[in-house]
């Protein structure tokens, strides 16, 4: 199976040949995965420069796509997001690689489990976190058609089969009572199988951004509601809040710690050390709502 | 082919005192006024009737404050209403103190921010390239203070080393940057592969001649002001 990350540069490459308002901005990241282009633009390694002129292109009709690790895409050059492309109203395609702690052996500086966060902040993004490469390129084929802000975060974990929607998908359903178990993206094969034998209702999530409010209004049956996010804890917490204003609620928002770890090791070992992996996900369910989790 | 116009360069300051309520002006807004006006009286191919004529010049203002000379200029060549002047930074008025390219007809980009217009500046001449329009210019207004910004310099060299030659760099030089520029900001440029010249940033004859690109590189003019 490709990775995301193989799968968008096949995708970006074959953009650039069918689709003459096709750009691809990047700061040396991703160029030995791409052939040459006239409309592959290296800016060196100048990561407010990729925005910018991301935008600039935006500005004459282009579709840009600014492509780098995570960290140096979307926290460095933040205000030129924020200005250049938010505030110029002009739209781009971010594809970030290099998620929360997929490059754990480089450490800290490598990894931005904030970048969902940030992003939230300012108005008018559509925010996808595909779980297999597939839902990537549904993503970013939609995206291509648009002129909208679309960030794009590809990760090293995936689902072993994709799921197809563009909204939120209840994939298991239980009783009325149930929580409701919201896995997002590339966390959805843990949370199946740390829910597999427990009373739970199982809904999955790819974009994030807008927050599908009516698809989870429709489904609280009871009052629990479990957020399982592969980034930073807490991200989508105020969209389910929002959602449920009106409702009596509780809320779990499981994700990646706000802490600095200072360890280096595996993905896998990062994905156990935020209680991420499935034995993680049971213990945080025990302790919320589920005792037979226990 | 300049933009014909109804309002003259000596009508100016009474659009400012419009725009101000003061008789007397500051110096942000004044030390552009002269590059302004050349620019839009005799350099740039735009026209208020068609300011979305793909093949126009491109002027993006990056230095966004004191922007009121800009609104004179843009009012005197019929981009804005001359009553928009009166309402200069109120809640219902398009004219901020810092431009909103959403809201000012004829205005390509927002700015106040500093350090953003020339990245962007290199985007659209890129842009202009791929899309083949021979003609169409990029000119960006920066402050010699903005240069402080490292974005800008992101900017310049790889400008340089792609030698976007539609593209043309306006330094307005009244000295507000704290720790100067040893050797001269022209130089800095010049290393970096563009064509580079200073000139009196009030003598309009030199403006216009300078500002009309050398065709071969990028280049930049730095027109030196006193404060």
């Amino acid at each position: 199976m490709s990775t995301m990350r193989s799968r968008f540069y096949e995708l970006a490459a074959r953009a650039l040949d069918d689709d003459q308002r096709v750009a691809v901005v990047a700061a040396e990241i991703g160029l030995s995965e791409l052939p040459d282009h006239p409309r592959l633009v290296n800016v060196g390694i100048r990561e407010q420069l990729m925005i910018g002129v991301a935008a600039g292109l935006a500005r004459e009709g282009m579709r840009p796509i600014a492509h780098s690790y995570t960290p140096f895409l979307v926290e460095r050059p933040y205000e030129q997001i924020k200005l250049d492309l938010g505030h110029q109203d002009v739209g781009a395609i971010l594809v970030s690689t290099g998620a929360s702690y997929d490059s754990a052996r480089s450490g800290r500086t490598h990894q931005a489990p904030g970048d969902v966060a940030v992003l939230s902040a300012l108005p008018g993004w559509t925010i996808h976190v595909p779980g297999h490469p597939d839902e990537l390129e549904q993503q970013l084929r939609e995206a291509l058609r648009t002129d909208d802000r679309v960030y794009i975060r590809m990760s090293e974990e995936a689902n072993d089969a994709p799921v197809h929607a563009r909204g939120l998908v209840v994939l298991r359903r239980g009783s009325d009572a149930a929580p409701v178990v919201l896995a997002v993206g590339p966390t959805l094969d843990p949370v199946l199988e740390a829910t597999s034998d427990l009373d739970a209702t199982v809904a999955y999530l790819s974009t994030v951004r807008p927050f599908d409010a009516a698809g989870l209004r429709a489904l609280m049956r009871g009052t629990d509601v479990v957020l399982v996010e592969p980034y930073l804890a807490g991200t989508s917490a105020a969209a389910v809040a929002s959602a449920l204003t009106d409702r009596a609620h509780r809320l779990l928002a499981l994700g990646v710690g706000n802490v600095e770890l200072r360890r280096y090791g595996t993905g896998a070992d990062h994905r156990a050390a935020n209680g991420l992996d499935a034995d993680g996900i049971r213990r945080s369910l025990a302790r919320f709502a589920l005792p037979a989790a226990a | 082919m300049p933009t014909t116009t109804a309002l003259g360069y000596d009508d100016l300051p009474e659009l400012l005192t419009r725009l101000t309520g003061d008789e007397k002006h500051d110096r942000a807004a004044l030390s552009t006024l002269d590059v302004l006006w050349v620019l839009y009286d005799r350099v740039l191919r735009v026209d208020p009737r068609e300011a979305d004529d793909p093949s126009r010049d491109r002027f993006l203002l990056s230095k966004g404050h004191g922007p009121a000379a800009y609104y004179a200029v843009l009012a005197a060549k019929g981009f804005i209403e001359l009553d928009e002047l009166d309402g200069f930074g109120g809640f219902d008025s398009a004219l901020g103190y810092h431009p909103d390219a959403a809201l000012v007809h004829g205005v390509e980009i927002s700015s106040g921010s500093l350090g953003h217009g020339l990245p962007i500046a290199i985007g659209m001449a890129l842009a202009l390239d791929a899309q083949g329009q021979a003609g169409a210019r990029v000119v960006c207004l920066v402050g010699d203070g903005e240069l402080d910004e490292g974005s800008n310099w992101e900017a310049v060299q790889l400008a340089g080393r792609l030698r976007l030659a539609r593209l043309t760099v306006v330094v307005v030089d009244n000295h507000t940057s704290t720790y100067h520029w040893p050797g001269g900001i022209d130089a800095r440029f010049a290393i970096e592969g563009w064509d580079a010249e200073r000139i009196d940033g009030r003598d309009h004859e030199a403006l216009e001649r300078a500002l009309g690109g050398t065709g071969e590189a990028p280049n930049v003019v730095v027109a030196e002001v006193t404060r």
